[in-house]
């Protein structure tokens, strides 16, 4: 394959970065508007065409006579040597996943420059706006073809800057600003796990580079030599680490409280970022690095765990969220769980190891519905100019567009065949219950939480009762065509993306092999799901008390799901209380006091000294003279004794 | 009645302890020019004498006074001058209170 | 004498001087100021480039350019030239923010010719120190570099300058006093088996001349007499109070070069002359190291001062610094000299920046301020551009820097070195927190004062001396390798035998 195409990919949006920061200013909106969009337009034909070669053109470079996929190294070239064997290399590594990624993140991408076009329409900082999508664009991209552990940290840690500079896009309104500053240090705390992850196995393999590690992990773990820290071995500290990293961008608890701050940015960059691509750098971390987990099952349990708690915890708490960026926020932090769930029960003997393929295919699936459902929030609260759903209301009959797609997502998430999310959840399923009994009921019951909590939000704003628009002076209406028409299109992917043959795209082993539906387990998740918006119909869908009602029997627990369980709280009191308020002011005192105090005291006994022993040089000469004629005098005494003696 | 060394020495002795005394103890600055000079002339005698009695036969003390005597007259004339101008400038000659310029 | 390059890098401050001389209004004393900086940086780029010739050509001498010259030949002192990838990178480093703080200083009051003398006699001493490679001319050019600091800071400077500036040269003075020891020290160890006594670096590296006995004695006292001006803890405490007081340009000469001459010193002197001490000792000045680093950084998170916070920052910076070069491998060092670079030109645009907001808003507490974003878009993307590289940002230079230092540090196969490498580590989070802390309070958020509405962005000479900065920093940044080469064969393993280190 050349390598222009795959360079573009990278240097498109990089460029237009480039060109909109610096000669923005200089173009109209809409000039840079259509800019930035064109140029992603071109990434997402060429990121097509690459995924396309790679998928089926049965280039031996891709797919051998066996048939498995191979993992193809495009191009590499050396950026930072530290030792012969430590090289950070920036290159572009094509193979099902990185294949599958480049499809999602420009398709997203793209509906997103194209809906900001009207959503953003009129807003000063258009074109910085534009350039800080593209900037996104160009790091999400990096961090998904790369070839090493390295340069994914590099651009980890540029998705997480972009990401700060979009949370923080209205930089005058002071939620925003804090929302962006806690985003970027949560994730950044997360990210000092993920450094010293890779310290820790770069130390053993001596290599960055991910063929090396994934392509004979039994030599990953024969590199440590057994060695062991604190009752650990080495490698699971090394893949604990890595995974906090991915927990923080991955919003897993206890790292996620960043995420439902951060629906402070604008609507169409929740959906992008966090909603469809950087959050799910996480699972595409632990699924990079998957051959080497399989050889820590401690480590593979701690993903397992995390992710089942959080995924039960972000579904509460998504129940009783009245910001319906919140309730997505939340229920995104769920969905990845899922995600992260699926990986961590995957075992080769266990079908191939479908979870992996679910993990995967479930990142797809959800990619593309939860940016629908974000892209309709974000025309929801453009027509009605809030984002509480107590402000909405009835809109099926004012927009029906946002309506009919809004209901294809919800459908998909709860997993309602035969929409996208089924097939993917299914298969999550599946795995979760061949691991353990225990995993899969879990899991179930928070897909059935899922439904309702998704529901529950549907008839808020589409049902229950219609508020007097008129009242306040204007009437909510669809919204125009570049904001409708991704919509539609991402609604038809979500209907028909669920017949994807995934598992014969992206496995574990890149061997193909055929999913075939679990009946027990699809029936059982359905049947789940249905009653769980049953539910939410009878509770939500024309004004009532019943709710109100059940959240009152159960005040203490809906009280604390509706502060998120106090997380915020903590961070807060963990961060000024003991950070600030325990460690850097004692620190700056001890500094001013003790420190500066010890010099500032040699200066001042300096000072005292030289001012004591001052009075003896007093100039006055009279008292020079007595002080000479009495020691001459002494002087002459002595003498004298002295002779006579 | 033999005028000796003694009859000289004591006199002078007598001046130049005086001219200490004032000039230790004495804060107006023409006082304290007095003392020095009166410690001055003291020695002046005592060269002369010891020139006279000693060696006489030479003229080193002699000469020696001479130019003492020429060396006091300008250094009290410069004294004077500065004890003027100080007068001018702080209105007091007492050396007590004249600490402007001290450290 | 004059075919030597090298000797220029003195020659071109001393006509400045002169020129300075016959000035008679700013114009004039601007132009030669910029005139003489831009000579600089090309005299800079020519020995770079010539640098990078010879050793293609297949140089492999450790240091090139050398010459000698006598100056008093009883002590054998020599005025002894000689550059290796190290000192050229740090000579561009000096000419580049010399030329940017020309440019931050265009408006300076009063006495402006004055000012600009002092300013070029201080970068004689810098140069001067970066080509010597004789110990006493080193030392020499090294004070002439500290003394000017005292007039520019108590005359120029602001708020509370003759504390600070007394604070600043007492403190550096007492580090001095400790070098002179060591280096006097140095100079009578240097035969041990009788001859010639010498103050040339190399003739006494590669005799590996100094007996260990002396070596515990003597690299104390260089690496704490150099260290006192790396900002090692616990005597830091001169650089926050001489930063704040400290006029512009002279911050950014301070924080950018001099604070720099502290770790190339230690590198340079102790390090290379007594590598047997150092590897003995270092663990005592690792966790002095591994302090200031953490040490700074929790220090800068409650300061109010734009110029403390920047201070402390330079601590933790600077700690990183001289915590790598401990490391004492390759990596580390090589990591330890980007850290140098990468400080330099991003502490200078830092305080670049803070001048001209200070010179607009007339304060530099961050709570008086808020959303300058608005109201000087330009100075505020560069500040943000200037907290990004700091808190390591990918494509600019302090990741690299850090990174290296990191990797590096963790080749080290005991649990102390790896401890305090994470320790260390822990930095970049709470480098995030105070930067984002600053540019939310100074930058984001509603305006704070209405007065600061009227202030006017950036002017020609202010974006000059900004961009020049900024081009640097992402130069390193998205190019690190070529940096990495440059300065890496400074410690090719030939020469790591020679010194008895692994």
């Amino acid at each position: 394959m050349d390598q222009i195409t795959p360079l573009l990919i990278l240097a498109l949006p990089l460029c237009m970065f480039l060109f909109l920061g610096l000669a923005g200013n200089k173009m109209s909106h809409k000039m840079a508007g259509i800019l930035g969009t064109l140029g992603m337009g071109v990434t997402l034909i060429l990121a097509y065409s690459t995924a396309f070669t790679y998928f089926f053109s049965g280039n031996p470079d891709f797919i051998d006579a066996a048939g498995n996929r191979l993992q193809s190294v495009i191009f590499d070239f050396t950026w930072l040597e530290f030792t012969e064997n430590l090289v950070i290399k920036l290159g572009f590594l094509l193979d099902p996943i990185s294949a599958m990624m480049l499809v999602v993140i420009t398709t997203i991408s793209f509906m997103v420059h194209l809906y900001s076009l009207g959503y953003m329409h009129g807003e000063k900082g258009f074109q910085r706006y534009y350039a800080f999508l593209s900037l996104f664009s160009f790091s999400m991209l990096g961090l998904v073809v790369a070839t090493n552990i390295f340069q994914m940290y590099i651009f980890w840690e540029l998705v997480g800057a972009s990401s700060y500079l979009l949370i923080g896009f209205y930089y005058t309104k002071p939620s925003a600003v804090s929302a962006s500053k806690k985003a970027f240090i949560v994730t950044r705390f997360a990210d000092l796990g993920f450094l010293i992850g890779i310290l820790i196995l770069s130390f053993f393999t001596e290599t960055f580079n991910f063929i090396d590690m994934t392509s004979a992990p039994e030599n990953v773990l024969a590199s440590t030599g057994g060695a062991t820290f604190m009752g650990a071995s080495v490698l699971t500290w090394a893949l604990v680490l890595i995974f906090m990293g991915g927990m923080g961008k991955s919003a897993m608890m206890p790292l996620h409280i960043w995420l439902p701050d951060a629906m402070e940015g604008p609507t169409p960059v929740s959906a992008l970022i966090h909603a469809a691509t950087m959050v799910v750098a996480g699972v595409y971390l632990v699924a990079r690095m998957f051959p080497v987990y399989l050889m820590e099952e401690a480590a593979l349990t701690i993903v397992t765990v995390v992710g089942a708690l959080t995924a039960l915890y972000a579904a509460i708490v998504a129940c009783t969220q009245v910001d319906i960026k919140r309730v997505l926020a939340f229920s995104t932090i769920s969905q990845i769980a899922f995600m992260m769930v699926a990986l961590g029960v995957a075992r080769p003997e266990i079908h191939e190891g479908v979870g992996y393929m679910a993990s995967m295919f479930h990142l797809f699936t959800h990619a593309m519905f939860k940016a629908l459902l974000f892209l309709g929030a974000g025309a929801l609260i453009h027509a009605v100019h809030s984002n509480d759903y107590t402000a909405m209301g009835g809109l099926r009959k004012y927009m029906p567009i946002t309506h009919i797609t809004f209901l294809i997502g919800c459908l998909a998430i709860a997993g309602i065949p035969p929409f996208a999310g089924f097939f993917s959840k299914d298969e999550i399923l599946v795995a979760a219950f061949e691991n353990n009994m225990l995993w899969g009921l879990w899991m179930t019951a928070v897909a059935g939480l899922t439904a309702f909590y998704m529901f529950r939000l549907y008839y808020r704003i589409f049902w229950w009762n219609t508020p007097d628009y008129e009242k306040h002076g204007h009437v909510p209406h669809d919204a125009p065509w570049t904001m409708t028409l991704p919509l539609i299109i991402l609604a038809t992917v979500s209907i028909v993306a669920g017949f994807i043959p995934f598992g014969e795209l992206v496995t574990w082993n890149r061997e193909a092999y055929h999913i075939h539906l679990n009946w027990t387990v699809a029936t059982t998740s359905v049947l789940v799901a249905v009653v769980a918006i049953l539910i939410a119909t009878v509770m939500y869908r024309k004004e009532n008390a019943i709710s109100d009602k059940i959240a009152n029997s159960v005040k203490g627990l809906w009280t604390a799901a509706y502060n998120r369980f106090y997380f915020d709280e903590l961070y807060i009191f963990i961060t000024h209380k003991i950070i600030f308020n325990l460690v850097s002011r004692p620190i700056a005192w001890f500094d001013r006091h003790i420190i500066d105090g010890t010099m500032d005291m040699f200066a001042t006994m300096a000072h005292k000294a030289s001012g004591a022993i001052k009075g003896l040089q007093s100039g006055s000469i009279q008292t020079y003279v007595l002080v000479y004629l009495l020691g001459a005098l002494l002087l002459g005494v002595v003498t004298v004794v002295c002779v006579m003696l | 009645m033999d005028i000796t060394l003694m009859y000289y020495l004591i006199p002078s002795l007598v001046m130049f302890c005086c001219g200490v005394y004032g000039f230790i103890t004495r804060k107006n600055m023409i006082a304290i020019l007095i003392s020095l000079e009166l410690m001055l002339n003291a020695v002046d005698i005592n060269f002369v004498v010891f020139n006279r009695f000693l060696f006489p036969g030479q003229l080193e003390g002699m000469f020696f006074t001479l130019f003492a005597i020429a060396i006091a007259a300008a250094e009290t004339a410069l004294a004077i001058a500065i004890i003027i101008n100080i007068f001018r400038v702080a209105k007091n000659i007492d050396v007590r209170d004249l600490t402007k310029m001290k450290f | 004498m004059f075919e030597n390059i090298l000797i220029y890098f003195v020659v071109i401050p001393l006509v400045m001087l002169g020129g300075l001389a016959l000035c008679k209004n700013i114009k004039q004393i601007r132009a030669v100021a910029v005139v003489g900086s831009l000579a600089l940086v090309g005299l800079s780029i020519a020995l770079l480039l010539g640098y990078l010739e010879q050793r293609a050509a297949g140089a492999t001498a450790e240091m090139l350019y050398v010459d000698s010259w006598s100056w008093f030949a009883p002590l054998n002192i020599n005025l002894a030239v000689g550059v290796d990838g190290i000192s050229v990178a740090m000579l561009l480093l000096s000419a580049i923010i010399l030329l940017t703080g020309s440019f931050a200083s265009w408006k300076i009051e009063p006495l402006p010719k004055e000012f600009f003398l002092w300013l070029i006699l201080l970068s004689i001493g810098v140069f001067g120190f970066f080509i010597s490679i004789d110990l006493f001319t080193m030392f020499m050019f090294y004070e002439v570099a500290l003394i000017p600091m005292y007039l520019l800071i108590g005359v120029w400077g602001s708020g509370n300058k003759n504390y600070s500036a007394m604070k600043l040269t007492l403190m550096l003075m007492g580090g001095s006093a400790f070098l002179m020891l060591g280096l006097i020290g140095i100079y009578y160890h240097s035969a041990p088996e009788g001859g010639q006594l010498t103050w040339n670096i190399i003739e006494i590296a590669q005799n590996n001349a100094i007996e260990k006995d002396w070596q515990y004695f003597l690299f104390p006292m260089t690496f704490v007499g150099f260290g006192v001006l790396g900002a090692m803890f616990p005597f830091h405490t001169w650089s926050p109070d001489g930063h704040a007081s400290a006029p512009t340009a002279v911050s950014m000469l301070h924080a950018g070069v001099l604070m720099k001459l502290g770790g190339y010193g230690c590198f340079r002197v102790a390090i290379y002359l007594m590598p047997e001490a150092a590897n003995e000792l270092a663990w005592i000045f690792l966790i002095l190291t591994g302090i200031s680093v953490v040490y700074g950084a929790f220090s800068a998170c409650v300061q109010t001062d734009l110029k403390y916070i920047n201070a402390y920052s330079s601590v933790s910076h600077c700690g990183l610094v001289l915590f790598a070069i401990l490391m004492l491998n390759t990596t580390a060092m090589t990591g330890a000299i980007m850290q140098m670079l990468s400080h330099g030109l991003m502490t200078a645009l830092f305080f670049a920046l803070i001048g001209m907001i200070y010179g607009r808003t007339h304060t530099r507490d961050i709570r008086m301020m808020g959303g300058l974003m608005k109201i000087m878009p330009f100075l505020a993307v560069c500040y943000v551009i200037a907290g990004m590289a700091s808190l390591g940002l990918p494509g600019l230079s302090g990741f690299v820097a850090e990174m290296t230092i990191f990797i590096g540090s963790f080749q080290h196969t005991d649990m102390f070195h790896r401890v305090f490498t994470i320790v260390a580590c822990c930095s970049i989070v709470i480098t995030a927190v105070y930067i984002l802390r600053v540019v939310g309070k100074l930058l984001f958020g509603p305006v704070q004062d209405k007065h600061h509405l009227e202030l006017t962005d950036a002017t020609w000479w202010e974006r000059l001396s900004t961009i020049t900065l900024i081009v640097c920093v992402a130069a390193i940044g998205c190019f690190p390798n070529f940096f990495n080469d440059l300065i890496k064969f400074t410690f090719s393993p030939e020469i790591f035998t020679v010194l008895g280190i692994n």
